[in-house]
């Protein structure tokens, strides 16, 4: 059987939603911030979600274990504004089990 | 002034393929795209990246998909006006439109379909203070010419293939050549990388990293620029230009001011019939539109732009009757003069 996931968003406004995901859709967090509309369209997710644009670069401000960064997801970073150490591509998180309870802030648009 | 019968904003898939079935029609259409380039996201984002749902193509890498498409409207001889943004757009007394680029190019068309996509990509700007102040004052986020910058100092940000490839090729004009990347690894291509790295040991450019550039000096006109390594106190380069290269991202840009009904930052239409936005004789199609369920898939662009141009053709000849007839039956007349048809079934007598 599988679950839904608590995450908490913040959003580009300051706004904290908390928000259920599902498990077993093959979702990322990039697609989970669209399905709730926690950002406007045409502003995340431009590239469809293959670490080429950081429009979903987010900074993950729980202490969960994420899936090790991919050498596309370093990179664009490199290349991302507004990058911190704990900066992120919400595209590149698929939603599991073990990430009940994130929370995330989405970077400012750019 | 350029003139057709439907003038197409966006030479991404929907409107490369809106050519082929206007053609059918015997309706010419010319496009205008931002990026110099036809193919639209397909070309500028990921050409080299597999797409799985278009029907009839098990896998097909982006970039051949727009050649494809590409090769199948020749026939049709559409037009473009590339690198240029359509900028403003105006109805005349016949309810025909002059749409305007950023560089005054008019065009003159009954029909205006935009198939924007995200809309026109623009040059990334890094987030560095007084940065606006200085444009076209010594910073330059595209390299137009590169005479300009010839016997000059120059500053390049970046780590991706555009910011290698003018740093090496500024070697050769520049007085001095400065790259500025927050890593030591760059993602371009591996030729140019290695390119660089003999550069800079030759002692032709001067690479920073890991650094960004944090702030920018002069008087009316960019003279240094303050470069932060990480954890370490700012220092400043002499230069007399700042170029970040960034790569591109889309913003939809001045068609948001035409009057058209904006949703969800896409333009909203008639999808019960024919894709047509609040102003008759402009229609919005692929992932530029919204409607009630819309999707933002290629295959859909496709369907839009068939239904589209059905519908302009009633427009532009609204006493005229058609009937849409299948390519298998009627073969291909392209307006170049060649034709494109099935053969016929040979009937040879054997007794």
């Amino acid at each position: 059987m599988s679950q839904d996931i608590t995450i908490k968003i913040t959003d580009r406004e300051g706004v904290t939603h908390e928000v259920q995901a599902p498990t077993d859709m093959a979702m990322n967090l990039m697609e989970i911030v669209r399905s709730y509309e926690l950002a406007e369209e045409g502003t995340i997710g431009i590239c469809g979600g293959m670490a080429m644009c950081a429009s979903c670069q987010c900074y993950v401000n729980s202490d969960h274990e994420l899936p090790e960064m991919s050498m596309d997801e370093d990179m664009m970073l490199a290349e991302a504004f507004h990058v911190k150490d704990n900066s992120r591509l919400g595209c590149q998180i698929q939603m599991t089990p073990e990430l009940d309870g994130l929370e995330v802030e989405l970077a400012p648009e750019s | 002034m350029i003139k057709t019968d439907i003038l197409i904003i966006g030479a991404g898939p929907t409107g490369l393929f809106a050519v082929f079935e206007a053609g059918l029609l015997k309706l010419k259409c010319h496009l205008i795209d931002a990026l110099p380039q036809p193919g639209g996201q397909c070309a500028e984002i990921y050409p080299k990246k597999p797409i799985y749902d278009i029907p009839g193509y098990p896998e097909v890498l982006a970039g051949d998909l727009v050649d494809n498409l590409m090769k199948q409207i020749e026939p049709f001889e559409p037009t473009f006006t590339l690198g240029e943004r359509a900028e403003t757009i105006e109805k005349l007394e016949d309810g025909t439109f002059i749409v305007t680029t950023n560089k005054g190019t008019k065009h003159h068309a009954p029909i205006v379909a935009i198939a924007g996509g995200l809309g026109s990509f623009e040059p990334r700007k890094p987030p560095i203070q007084n940065l606006a102040n200085y444009e076209d004052k010594g910073v330059e986020y595209i390299i137009r010419d590169p005479e300009m910058y010839r016997n000059k100092k120059v500053v390049i940000a970046g780590g991706g293939d555009s910011a290698l490839d003018w740093s090496i090729f500024l070697t050769d004009v520049a007085s001095e050549v400065t790259l500025v990347h927050r890593r030591n690894e760059f993602r371009g291509a591996l030729d140019s990388v290695e390119k660089v790295q003999e550069l800079k040991n030759l002692g032709k450019i001067n690479l920073i990293t890991p650094a960004e550039i944090t702030g920018i000096q002069g008087e009316g006109h960019v003279t240094a620029v303050e470069v932060t390594k990480k954890g370490e106190e700012p220092f400043t380069v002499d230069t007399d230009h700042f170029i970040p290269l960034f790569g591109l991202a889309p913003k939809l840009g001045p068609i948001a001011d035409w009057g058209l009904e904006i949703e969800k930052n896409a333009i909203k239409v008639d999808n019960t019939l024919d894709y047509q936005t609040n102003i008759p004789g402009i229609y919005a199609i692929g992932d530029v539109n919204t409607y009630p369920g819309k999707l933002k898939l290629i295959l859909c662009g496709f369907h839009e732009a068939t239904l589209m141009c059905q519908s302009a053709y009633q427009r532009i000849f609204p006493d005229k009757k058609y009937v849409m007839k299948y390519t298998t039956v009627s073969g291909i007349d392209g307006f170049d003069g060649t034709r494109k048809e099935a053969p016929k079934a040979v009937v040879k007598a054997i007794n």
